[in-house]
């Protein structure tokens, strides 16, 4: 990294007196103390929703699978739908953590950890439907191929839903790895600032005993860039190949080879307005505006608009292919879709993916806290109804008329579907309250660079020479930025 | 020099306000020949590894093999399973249908080298839950950087020689500690 960053380019930590004491005391203070009020009403709200999301699991398999609105056309609805929405919410937190490590965008420090927190969360949310949909959930475990007494049977691997079995597990640990490897050094910070005896115990424990040696930074850092380059590809893969549990089938309307890069985009598309929602709650939350910065938004604005943007071209060439293939299946499949009788579900979803994104072409807007809120709420609304409309359109009206069929959910597909939104935010708001919310060290990182006042510094040679012992053999004031990179190349 | 020795006890902590500051200081008390026993910082300091002469870890090479028997056992495996142990006929297809094996393979290479990478990391690193480590110095994981010097078995001369050393090169404070065990309670 080089220490010297232009003057011009946006701070990405503000406050005029930030120091790396500062930046520790900001971000430890929210799990010390009590927590605020609002957080306390946030946490009552999510654990009651998620409670009831429990009640409806269980109630599912007391029952069994027939009280969701499942039919004999529609055999896969809200379950599924609901699966790929959390897992497509999961991956921006991988990209933030990952991608964007490997093209070294230092806005990435500020949103990093709640970003993986929430994409484990997220694919915590997207298993349930899957494993329940199973019916016996205590047979979860034949999914998994292992030498077993009824044969031996093994599982199909040639089935796309086989691979999905691999690629979400997979996915899980390999983000739970990431993110606790970066957590280890922030534990210890809290660790050694705690007060109490209990407090400094259970924070050595989550650090597994870290102390910041030169031997453990050189390997933390090796670590986290393979991880980086090992997650960059399984993100990819992870979408892809829950698009293939549609598009190796042949229904017209999922038989799509564009499906792998739509899903993807619209995976990153849907998780970034998710990492939006949570992370202007959680700056308002624990007062972290110095920290997640109003030049944090505006670039997920901008992955926003460019991910929706193709997200809608996908959409477009859709269409235009169905239209093309000269197949009649696959033509009334489209018409069906954006005409039919879930043609509410196909504007809802054009409306909130495709229209109301393109406002971020304004900077205004898309530096705007408001409209950020706002419009990301719009996206996770509209990504949903994408893949509702994706998986219950193409299914309702079959090959055979006399099969055609209206899903309608039931109370326990939606309390399913508000349940896990619940259980979401419980974890999530546990996390934000017990964990360093915001990677401390990764910030810290960056403060050299990116801070105010650390700008400010190397704005003002007269300061900056206090710590850099240089000679200033040559001239100041209006040369001042050039003669510090040159010192700077020097190093 | 080792990351973390348990042959000393008694140790000198110099204490940094800044990165820059630590990394020259490291150059300096080098060329005198001092030896250093380790640096603490809050974050990575970028280059601080060629200036301590720390080797380049080989925790990536470890990361590559393990990656490897990922995909070694996952083909294997699915060889075993589809071609010899339970032959399937999906849609007309060979029993031994290797692009269909792709993805799991991919997965698998990236399980075993994620895994393997991360336990190689905490052992290496002697990171485990419940271990109580050494601290020299708490601010260390906070705003301050340190360099540390075992002295056992050092003599008084050159005690006082890693002290001017560490004056010279700026240390805000100069500390000294000593461990009574190798397991020290967090203080």
């Amino acid at each position: 990294m080089n220490p010297y960053e232009s003057p011009i380019r946006e701070a990405l930590i503000n406050g005029e007196d930030t120091t790396y004491g500062k930046i520790t005391d900001d971000i430890v203070r929210n799990t010390e103390g009590t927590p605020p009020k609002s957080w306390m009403i946030a946490f009552a709200l999510a654990s009651i929703t998620a409670l009831f999301g429990v009640f409806c699991l269980g109630y599912t398999v007391w029952k069994g699978i027939g009280v969701w609105g499942l039919n004999k056309t529609v055999d896969w609805a809200w379950d599924i739908t609901n699966f790929v929405w959390w897992i497509g919410i999961g991956h921006a937190g991988t990209l933030i953590s990952a991608v964007l490590l490997l093209f070294r965008q230092k806005w990435r420090t500020g949103i990093n950890r709640a970003a993986e927190a929430m994409t484990i969360f997220a694919v915590v949310c997207a298993g349930l439907f899957p494993v329940f949909h199973m019916g016996r959930v205590w047979m979860a475990f034949f999914i998994f191929p292992y030498p077993n007494t009824r044969g031996p049977l093994w599982v199909n691997f040639n089935s796309p839903l086989l691979w999905d079995v691999f690629a979400i597990s997979t996915y899980f640990t390999v983000s739970v790895l990431f993110w606790y490897s970066g957590l280890m050094p922030d534990f210890a910070t809290i660790r050694d600032r705690a007060k109490t005896a209990r407090r400094k115990m259970i924070y050595n424990v989550l650090s597994f005993g870290w102390i910041g040696s030169a031997k453990q930074w050189q390997r933390f850092e090796s670590l986290s860039l393979v991880l980086a380059g090992l997650s960059t590809p399984l993100v990819l893969s992870v979408h892809t190949i829950v698009s293939f549990d549609f598009a190796t089938s042949v229904v017209p309307g999922w038989h799509t080879t564009i499906f792998p890069p739509y899903f993807v985009a619209g995976a990153i598309f849907s998780g970034f307005a998710m990492v939006q929602t949570l992370m202007l709650i959680t700056r308002k939350l624990f007062s972290l505006q110095n920290y997640i910065t109003v030049a944090h938004l505006e670039s997920m604005n901008k992955v926003i608009v460019l991910t929706g943007s193709i997200v809608g071209v996908a959409y477009i060439t859709e269409l235009v292919i169905a239209w093309y293939s000269g197949y009649l299946y696959e033509q009334y499949a489209f018409y069906n879709r954006a005409l039919g009788p879930y043609k509410w579900a196909y504007i809802s979803m054009m409306t909130c993916n495709v229209i109301s994104p393109q406002v971020f072409w304004f900077k205004k807007i898309r530096r705007s806290v408001f409209y950020s809120f706002l419009l990301s709420i719009f996206v996770n609304i509209g990504m949903w109804f994408e893949r509702f409309v994706i998986i219950v359109t193409s299914l309702h009206r079959d090959f055979l008329p006399s099969s055609w069929n209206y899903f309608t959910p039931t109370w326990v597909d939606a309390g399913l579907y508000i349940g896990t939104i619940g259980i979401f935010f419980t974890l999530f708001l546990l996390f934000a309250r017990t964990f360093p919310v915001i990677a401390i060290a990764e910030v810290k990182s960056i403060f050299s660079t990116s801070a105010v006042s650390a700008k400010k510094k190397m704005a003002d040679p007269q300061d900056f020479s206090d710590v850099h012992s240089h000679s200033h053999d040559h001239g100041h004031g209006a040369h001042a930025v050039v003669h510090h990179d040159k010192n700077f190349n020097e190093q | 020099m080792s990351a973390t020795s348990t042959e000393s006890n008694k140790f000198i902590i110099g204490i940094y306000d800044h990165e820059e500051k630590l990394l020259k200081a490291i150059k300096h008390i080098r060329s005198k020949g001092i030896e250093i026993h380790d640096a603490l910082s809050p974050f990575p300091v970028h280059g601080i590894d060629p200036v301590l002469g720390l080797k380049d870890t080989r925790l990536h090479t470890a990361g590559f093999f393990f990656g490897m028997t990922g995909t070694l056992t996952a083909l294997s495996v699915i060889t075993f399973i589809s071609k010899f142990n339970y032959p399937l006929i999906v849609g007309g297809k060979p029993f031994w249908a290797l692009p269909a094996y792709i993805p799991v393979t991919f997965e698998l290479t990236v399980l075993f080298a994620s895994v393997g990478m991360v336990t190689t990391y905490l052992i290496r690193n002697k990171l485990w839950p419940g271990h109580v480590p050494r601290i020299f110095d708490k601010r260390t994981t906070d705003d301050k950087f340190a360099l540390t010097f075992a002295i056992d078995h050092r003599s008084s001369a050159d005690i006082e020689q890693i002290k001017s050393a560490l004056g010279e090169t700026g240390a805000s404070e100069i500390n000294t500690k000593e461990f009574k065990d190798t397991d020290e309670p967090l203080n």
